[in-house]
């Protein structure tokens, strides 16, 4: 029935979800779901899944997740909103994670997040003008005994880090 | 001449000092020199200031070498260290170096030893002898043995695993479960991580052995998205545990079914909260569940579901192998068998001490830790995480004991030690627990939601000195408001720090 009606041109009252991805991000989400879509609890790998894909969770797939889930726009974006790691802009071509918690605090965390965010330019969360370097603030990286720990793109954890050797890892960044 | 075994660390803490370099440059430099060597990447022993360790075969055992540089590795070719040849870096047999030999290692006796994701090193270990025990036993009799261990909960909140595996396994259900929290998100700690990356095997026998004590058939590990080395070992420890059929239907030929996935988190601390934890293992957002019913009870999709840290999982292999009996041993008062304590911060000889429970700050500070980094003096730690209590030297002397810590109101937690010397602001330290609780809240309760930010607020006002009587009375009172009113720990612990802290140190929030 609903399908005859829909043949017969009526024009629907929500709009097609996630029609305004561009084609690549709605094939990566589709792509995500449809790896995941059976697992029982299945809204955190598949968020993932699109971060690893596409380095963000971009706000016009939260309706296309929700549809295929059949959840509320709602509930996805509030579970996109609760938890830190996922974005929801496009980040640089690195990302580097800063530890801020205690262990690394004992060790000079506080006065290398300072010459971090003075020489990137930015605060937490930002980007560099070039699009070079993301900054987010980490509560730990589990390298507590080597603080301060920085973590670069979500995999490779640098240990005892200086200003200098900051400074070091950056230039190798933007080389 | 034949093979040489040289042993180099995957574990992340090794890597993040270079480990790999090191490992390609011993391959690099043994090629030519015509020397066949076989490089066998370990967990790490622990010692993690000697980061990166080389480890030599020789008949008079392991001799390391340590912290390696890259731009050692030709003169230790040079001094023959294959043979254990003379070095300044050489540290003689890994099993004499005394920050090691004295440890009890029980959970850790493999790590830093095996190749962590080869079955059949583990196995060659002993790896497996608890299962093989257990596939005999009677649910009801693991359980008993688990209890009589006096195995507590490693997480922190030290509630006896015998117990809540009793609760479920008295529970009738189709469906039950084994989650493992490996959310370690408390600064100061890394056991979850180095026992992941370097003896998965271990955690997952753990599981398994929950699993038949209890009826379930499937297990999740929980492990946070910040530790991407361990979520590579445990996935393929697991597939080869399946492949072996030590994992799926019909274990090692029996009629017991369990398997095991691993999820990850997204970077909430609260996600350690176990109710918390399972609200985002069914995919929504990490919001504390009210407590009853007991995930014992009702857990994951409301199924009876065990739910431990991974310590406290790791640690029922050697329970069972070795009995009961063997591991109560081990310990002092309630707190019995071993911990995994993690020196961390500002120490010099900072990593991973297993002892039985018993042993003092002050010795693990300096006997082990050998005084701070800086070498300064220490003026405070903090034990349990960014939720313990700050501790001043004159308790120093404290046993590192569940009761005892509790005693002094300060808790053990998951055996994380952070150091710090007589630079250190204590009335920062306290602001800054009021604010990761502020941004780590999951907003359920007000106390901890709205208490966190008023807390920033109160400690700012009572630093800038006016008036300051009033703002401490105003941060005493809020403090108890949120240790009696909060839905968990995270708001009901934070004024542990911040009291401590206020306490101990009173002349840092008067400047």
């Amino acid at each position: 029935m609903k399908q005859a009606r829909r043949q017969q041109g009526v024009i629907p009252i929500r709009p097609v979800p996630g029609a305004n991805l561009p084609a690549g991000q709605r094939d990566a989400v589709l792509a995500a779901v449809g790896s995941h879509r059976d697992r029982p609890g299945n809204l955190l790998p598949i968020l993932h899944a699109v971060q690893d894909a596409l380095g963000f969770v971009p706000s016009d797939a939260i309706a296309l997740i929700a549809f295929e889930l059949n959840l509320t726009r709602a509930e996805v974006h509030g579970v996109v909103s609760f938890y830190h790691w996922y974005r929801g802009e496009k980040p640089g071509r690195h990302v580097m994670h800063l530890c801020r918690a205690e262990a690394c605090q004992s060790v000079g965390a506080a006065a290398l997040e300072a010459h971090v965010k003075q020489s990137l330019g930015i605060e937490f969360h930002g980007t560099t003008p070039d699009g070079a370097v993301t900054l987010e603030p980490v509560y730990c990286l589990g390298n507590c005994a080597l603080g301060p720990n920085l973590l670069i793109d979500g995999d490779k954890l640098c240990a005892r880090v200086t200003p200098a050797r900051f400074d070091q890892l950056v230039g190798d960044m933007r080389a | 001449m034949s093979t040489i075994r040289i042993f180099v660390s995957r574990d992340a803490s090794a890597l993040s000092v270079g480990a790999d370099d090191v490992a390609h440059a011993i391959q690099a430099e043994a090629a030519p020199r015509g020397i066949e060597i076989e490089l066998v990447r370990t967990g790490t022993r622990g010692m993690l200031w000697l980061e990166p360790l080389v480890e030599v075969q020789t008949p008079r055992g392991r001799i390391a070498f340590g912290p390696v540089a890259l731009e050692d590795v030709t003169a230790l070719f040079d001094a023959d260290f294959l043979h254990g040849g003379a070095h300044p870096l050489n540290l003689g047999p890994t099993d004499e170096i005394p920050y090691f030999a004295r440890q009890q290692r029980l959970t850790f006796a493999r790590c830093g030893v095996i190749d962590p994701i080869s079955l059949d090193d583990y196995l060659a270990h002993g790896g497996y002898r608890g299962l093989d025990r257990a596939l005999l036993m009677e649910p009801g009799s693991i359980v008993m043995c688990v209890t009589e261990s006096g195995l507590r909960g490693r997480g922190g909140a030290a509630f006896p695993a015998g117990i809540k595996w009793k609760t479920v396994l008295g529970m009738q259900s189709e469906q039950k479960y084994v989650v493992c929290n490996a959310d370690e998100g408390d600064s100061g700690t890394f056991s979850d991580r180095m026992i992941m990356e370097g003896d998965p095997f271990v955690l997952i026998e753990g599981m398994t052995i929950a699993g038949i004590a209890t009826g379930a058939t499937q297990g999740y590990i929980y492990l946070r998205c910040e530790y991407p080395h361990a979520h590579r070992a445990l996935a393929a420890a697991i597939a080869a545990a399946r492949a072996a059929g030590y994992l799926g239907r019909g274990i090692r030929g029996t009629d017991v079914d369990f398997d095991l996935e691993v999820r990850l988190g997204a970077g909430a601390y609260i996600c350690g909260e176990e109710t918390s934890l399972l609200e985002s293992l069914e995919g929504r957002r990490g919001q504390v569940r009210f407590k009853p019913p007991l995930p014992a009870i009702s857990g994951l999709w409301g199924k009876p579901t065990v739910i431990n840290n991974v310590i406290t999982l790791a640690s029922v292999p050697v329970i069972l192998e070795k009995g009961a009996d063997h591991y109560k041993d081990f310990g002092m008062g309630r707190s019995r068998g071993t911990l995994p304590i993690q020196l961390t911060g500002n120490i010099r000889h900072g990593g991973l001490v297993e002892l039985a429970f018993g042993v003092t700050l002050r010795e693990l500070l300096y006997e082990w830790g050998g005084g701070s980094l800086s070498g300064r003096p220490i003026r405070a730690v903090q034990v349990g995480g960014p939720l313990g209590a700050y501790m001043p030297e004159s308790q120093f002397d404290t046993p590192l004991d569940y009761e005892a810590f509790a005693a002094i109101g300060a808790m053990v937690g998951h055996g994380g030690i952070v150091v710090f010397d007589d630079t250190v602001d204590m009335a920062a330290q306290a602001r800054y627990a009021m604010e990761f609780c502020a941004v780590e809240s999951c907003g359920k309760c007000t106390p901890c939601r709205i208490g966190s930010t008023r807390g920033v607020e109160v400690i700012d006002r009572l630093v800038g000195g006016a008036d300051a009587q009033t703002h401490e009375s105003v941060l005493r009172d809020l403090c108890e408001t949120m240790t009696h009113g909060s839905l968990c720990a995270l708001g009901g612990l934070t004024p542990y720090p911040v009291l401590s802290a206020l306490n101990h140190f009173p002349g840092d929030f008067r400047r």
